[in-house]
């Protein structure tokens, strides 16, 4: 049993619509939904002037339409699952603690921020701080993960402290900036500046790449660990191959301006075309 | 009741209440996979002498592995739940942690946990790592061929200790033809092991000996040489030999299941007499009889 949500009506501004998780929604009929509040621009309105709303709440959410300015979808939320037939605003998944979000388009900036747990998953693209810390706060995400198969933007994983985000596509500039720990996946190319300020954590690659001076370059290995994640991953349906899970790895130390605790793994160059 | 020609005795295998853990253990090759599971169940043949029961469950192939690499899975059994967590971080740190690349998984979903590499991991010297992926922590120690990976916690249950069966036979080469028969059936059975030598032990024992200063010793009732001499002897007029086989499970229907499979081989490959080892029904939790655990189906124990 699912509730259907469908756009009927575009915003024009952006639609702020943090009521929209399972478990706010749980046991509320249709019309009880439709009445909902929602912040349309700086005006008050209600669920139901935007979305068509049928079916019965039943744990499942199914959202359709392109709800690019819709924001605040699934924040906080904790339980449930939340599917999105479209793209989506940003901050989706604010804080959550638990349950599932996934996305069939592209996603705004700020998935994700600063949650603790749950998965949200984006089939296409992502826009910038991917699971980061809003600005003023020290610490990103806390656990869970997001899984983004297209590219994101800049600062993805910005203050993470703990889970795990992996980027199928690129990654723009930052990413793992002030990482605490954790793990990043990217299987496209890093940015400028990757780890800057990290303390501890993970960042992978599948590619080479120009990193700060102040991280150093230790041993080419094969992390045995990296494969239980890849494996996870795979499961997820990302692209992982054989060449990434048996392949080895330039392991270099950073930031040295923090701890130098933090690690940068690339993919040997070359391993990838050599093991395909 | 007979198999074949093998006379079944109608008597019981007492077995033991313990706990146990399964412990898988994987590496670059299915060899150095060996080599620390071998190390790791070494020495771990009786809880009298060794503290700990440990043995080979089985070969683990890289599809069911949690890093894809070729594996074997160990079984470890102690008195108590304390007893696992220390045997353990022992024998993980000791003979896992120092075979070339290998990395150490718990292998049991349970209720209970000890920690291992939560304790493994100040080898690290404030070097290692902890990763956490889907509410598993594992740990990855620095060390001179990489890093040695292992789960935070393993997972321990209740389990059953003791199982045997005893094999008469004419002489020494044809009763080992017997057991060796009886050990390749009991090999794989899904949660269950043999600690012994081979899977065979020879020195069987009763729980009392005439030294004050001794808790166990040989098992005279069964010793052909001194049939003539004990007046309790158990050893059949046509044995020449007996042999043992211990069995260790993770729970009653693994030890069952190794045993019935034991004394179909057995009974197959020519022993004498198959009976099982007890003190009366007055020490262990749990009395496996031999001749329902024969006539049941494997699937209905």
């Amino acid at each position: 049993m699912s509730l259907d949500l469908t756009l009927h009506t575009d915003p024009a501004v952006p639609l702020e619509a943090d009521v929209l998780t399972p478990g706010r929604l749980a046991g509320l009929s249709a019309l009880e939904t439709a009445r909902l509040p929602v912040l349309y621009g700086n005006q008050a309105a209600e669920l139901g002037e935007f979305f068509r709303i049928t079916g019965a709440a039943g744990g499942e959410l199914h959202l359709t339409g392109n709800l690019y300015r819709v924001k605040q979808i699934g924040a906080g939320m904790a339980e449930g699952r939340v599917v999105v037939h479209g793209s989506v605003g940003m901050h989706l998944g604010a804080g959550m603690s638990g349950g599932e979000i996934v996305v069939e388009g592209d996603a705004g900036d700020w998935v994700g921020p600063e949650m603790t747990g749950g998965r949200i998953v984006i089939k296409g693209n992502a826009g910038h701080m991917v699971g980061a810390a809003y600005r003023g706060s020290s610490t990103g995400i806390r656990g869970g993960e997001i899984i983004v198969f297209g590219s994101a933007g800049n600062e993805v994983g910005a203050g993470m402290r703990r889970g795990l985000i992996a980027i199928g596509g690129d990654c723009g500039d930052f990413t793992g900036v002030n990482l605490l720990a954790g793990t990043i996946v990217a299987f496209g190319h890093l940015g400028w500046r990757t780890g800057a300020g990290m303390r501890r954590g993970t960042i992978v690659s599948m590619h080479s790449a120009e990193l700060l001076p102040t991280f150093s370059y230790a041993c080419t290995y094969r992390p045995v660990f990296l494969r239980l994640y890849l494996t996870h991953l795979q499961r997820l349906g990302l692209p992982v191959t054989a060449a990434h899970t048996r392949g080895s790895y330039q392991r270099w130390c950073g930031d040295a301006i923090e701890l130098n605790r933090g690690e940068v793994l690339l993919l040997e160059p070359g391993e990838t075309a050599a093991t395909r | 009741m007979y198999m074949h020609d093998t006379q079944i005795v109608d008597t019981f295998a007492e077995a033991f209440a313990m706990w146990g853990a399964r412990v898988v253990i994987t590496a670059e090759t299915a060899a150095w996979a060996q080599a620390a599971a071998q190390s790791m169940t070494g020495f771990a043949t009786s809880i009298i002498g060794c503290k700990c029961e440990a043995g080979i469950e089985a070969d683990v192939p890289e599809t069911e592995t949690p890093d894809g690499r070729p594996g074997v899975s160990v079984l470890l059994f102690a008195m108590n739940a304390e007893g696992v967590g220390k045997r353990l971080v022992e024998r993980v740190g000791q003979c896992v942690m120092t075979c070339p690349s290998t990395a150490c998984y718990n292998g049991l979903t349970a209720d209970e946990t000890v920690p291992v590499g939560g304790q493994l991991r100040y080898f690290g010297d404030k070097h290692q790592i902890s990763k956490l992926l889907g509410g598993r922590r594992l740990w990855r120690v620095p060390v001179m061929d990489g890093e040695f990976l292992v789960d935070d916690r393993f997972g321990i249950q209740p389990a059953v200790g003791g199982g045997n069966i005893l094999i008469l036979g004419r002489d020494q080469t044809a009763t080992l033809r017997a057991t060796e028969a009886a050990v390749a059936a009991m090999r794989g059975t899904p949660g269950a092991i043999l600690p012994f030598p081979g899977g065979v032990v020879r020195s069987g024992s009763k729980p009392s000996a005439r030294y004050s200063f001794l808790h166990a010793s040989t098992n005279d009732a069964y010793c052909p040489t001194l049939r003539a001499v004990t007046g309790e002897t158990q050893v059949a007029a046509a044995a020449g030999c007996v042999l043992e086989i211990v069995i260790d499970g993770l729970d009653l229907a693994a030890v069952e299941a190794a045993m019935r499979r034991g004394i179909h081989a057995a009974a197959e490959a020519g022993a004498i007499q198959i009976a099982a080892g007890n003190y009366g029904g007055g020490l262990g939790q749990y009395q496996i009889r031999l001749h329902p655990l024969i006539q049941a189906t494997e699937a209905a124990v």
